[in-house]
């Protein structure tokens, strides 16, 4: 726009001079018309080396609508003039029609995913180095149609050890259900949380249970609402109030239920206050404010963390340790849990936590899958040391076989 | 039907989840996020039970006038305040929602972030008295670590950066990918449990 008012003015003004608006129309020429097709000089100076073998295919593993265009580098790119900048792609459904412009790739790279195809559909790709001045001689691809898979091949690893975990599972549970006794080791943070209860019923003060920040849609969230159904219960029993805070208000909803099932399970319906289970924040630090509030004017004398905290764990755990607390912490973040470890009595590190609810009901089939998890990690643990072991003798492609796509 | 109407929707629901992880074919590949926006559109509207909940408990302790019931005059004024700025006015730049959000709510927020760095200092006195021969090491650990990140470290010893670096990448990182592997499996089991109905605490079940 500029320029062109320039080139008005010049002329209104009368300057005669060819070469200055020669320029001005190229340089309007580069602003307003596409890329060019064949190689082009701008400026005198000789176009870069086009890339080669350019190759196509379809995305693999995916709901179709995207090919992959690759190619060899440029002999400029790097190296020779090391003048490439960028590679333009082009698409045509014709090999002979016209090409759109697509995108670009940075220098070095070599390749190119086109997310806009319509599956079904053949196309050919056109690429061109350009050096910010001129273009390389075009290279042509063959034609490349889209489509979608119906499997991931690049799972097939997670699959069989899904597989492989569940069985085990269900195995374990078949036999617990036959009746068969299964050891489970001794948990320091869930023997504890009988004691924890009984301290605060004698110390006259109420329990707090605090189940996270995150939403029911946090595995760890609702691992934190089924162990609140054990400790309500017990709370019921020795007739101890329990407060609990949340932050989403789905999570209340399901703790209210959850704290009334418990305390019509122990036999004490009357005793069950829906005001005591409470929605306070969304937000993450009001959250923390308004629970260490709660815990300064309530003086529990028991506070549970089950389910996932962020920064606000310190602040919580360590006002439950100002005020006397006895203090029972189960997370999967492992970020928080020293934290955890440091401020609270006992911590339930990580898988502890889907452990609790199956070792406190203490039902056989809760209790079967527990063994069958155990199975999993000891599986788990033997792969590890065989991939340590063929990996350090150069078998690589073990981490292939392990890694997930 | 009570309780089997949720553990159906549950089993169908984490089934197709499951299958739309190794299936990118259409229409799976769209369910995930075809269910998240339920999640969504279910949690604005528990949103106003978590809000009537608020309200209940407020009002009728000023009402009633139980202890500290003046706080609860404030948490009613706030949110009053709140949202009838965000409905009147709309929440854009400019507007008294944005200007109430940036200069009370946020440094509020920040103020309380704030206090971590007090709470760090009397949990790593405790965490870190040499009482134990566990507690000693995790006590030169956490010294070596922090001299290693600041310029201070380099300068008594231009190793000791080189060792904070290996306390984080070996021993640290080992226990991280522990942690994380036993955690993996116990949520594999926990979904197991809870898609196949066996773990049925969370709807309130027996």
């Amino acid at each position: 726009m500029f320029n062109m008012l320039l080139l008005l003015l010049l002329l209104a003004i009368g300057v005669n001079s060819t070469t200055y608006i020669e320029s001005l129309n190229l340089t309007l020429v580069l602003q307003t018309s596409t890329f060019p097709e064949t190689p082009q000089m701008l400026h005198g100076t000789a176009p870069p080396a086009p890339p080669t073998d350019i190759t196509g295919q379809d995305r693999p593993n995916d709901a179709g609508g995207r090919t992959v265009v690759s190619w060899t580098k440029s002999a400029d790119d790097g190296q020779g003039k090391n003048s490439v900048q960028e590679y333009v792609v082009f698409r045509s459904t014709n090999i002979d029609g016209e090409f759109t412009e697509i995108g670009t790739a940075r220098k070095g790279v070599q390749e190119f995913v086109d997310i806009s195809t319509t599956d079904g559909v053949e196309y050919y790709y056109m690429i061109k180095a350009f050096d910010g001045e001129s273009f390389s001689e075009p290279v042509l691809s063959g034609a490349i149609t889209s489509s979608a898979q119906w499997f991931h091949v690049g799972r097939v690893n997670m699959l069989v050890a899904v597989l492989i975990l569940s069985f085990l599972i269900l195995w374990f549970i078949q036999r617990a259900k036959k009746g068969e006794e299964l050891y489970i080791r001794p948990i320091a943070g869930l023997e504890a949380v009988d004691d924890a209860v009984g301290r605060a019923t004698e110390m006259g003060r109420p329990i707090m249970y605090i189940p996270g920040i995150m939403d029911m849609d946090n595995i760890q969230t609702i691992a934190g609402v089924i162990i609140l159904s054990r400790v309500a219960r017990k709370a019921a029993e020795y007739e101890c109030p329990i407060l609990v805070p949340t932050c989403k208000s789905i999570v209340m909803s399901a703790a209210q239920e959850t704290v009334k099932e418990a305390y019509l399970d122990a036999g004490r319906p009357d005793s069950y206050d829906a005001d005591k289970i409470r929605y306070l924040t969304d937000d993450q630090f009001g959250y923390a404010a308004g629970v260490d509030g709660m815990m300064m004017r309530e003086k529990p004398g028991a506070v549970f963390f089950m389910g996932c905290f962020y920064a606000e764990s310190l602040i919580l755990a360590e006002t439950g340790h100002s005020v006397g607390a006895i203090q029972i912490a189960g997370t999967a973040q492992p970020s928080q849990l020293p934290f955890f470890v440091t401020a609270c009595d006992y911590t339930l590190i990580g898988e502890e936590l889907f452990a609790a609810s199956a070792y406190l009901s203490k039902q056989p089939l809760l209790l079967g899958s527990l063994k069958g998890q155990d199975w999993g990690k000891g599986l788990l643990i033997i792969i590890l040391i065989i991939g340590i072991i063929l990996v350090s003798f150069g078998f690589q492609q073990v981490v292939g076989w392990l890694t997930v796509g | 039907m009570r309780r089997q109407g949720p553990l159906i929707i549950t089993f169908i629901t984490g089934a197709v989840i499951i299958l739309q992880y190794f299936i990118p074919h259409r229409p799976f590949s769209d369910l995930q996020q075809l269910f998240n926006t339920w999640f969504l559109v279910i949690a604005v509207f528990a949103l106003i039970l978590g809000v009537g909940n608020l309200g209940k408990i407020h009002f009728e302790r000023v009402f009633r006038r139980r202890e500290n019931w003046p706080y609860s005059i404030v948490l009613i004024l706030g949110f009053i305040i709140m949202f009838g700025a965000g409905i009147i006015w709309g929440i854009q730049r400019g507007t008294p929602f944005y200007y109430i959000f940036w200069n009370v709510h946020i440094p509020m927020g920040s103020t309380m972030f704030a206090l971590l760095a007090f709470f760090v200092a009397s949990a790593s006195y405790r965490a870190f008295r040499a009482r134990t021969p566990e507690a000693t090491v995790l006590l030169i650990s956490a010294i070596v670590v922090m001299l290693s990140r600041v310029p201070l470290g380099n300068f008594i010893w231009k190793e000791l950066p080189l060792i904070g670096d290996w306390i984080m990448a070996y021993p640290n990182m080992a226990g991280q990918r522990a942690i994380w592997i036993g955690i993996a499996l116990g949520v594999v089991s926990t979904s197991l449990r809870i898609i196949l109905g066996i773990e049925r605490t969370y709807l309130a079940g027996k």
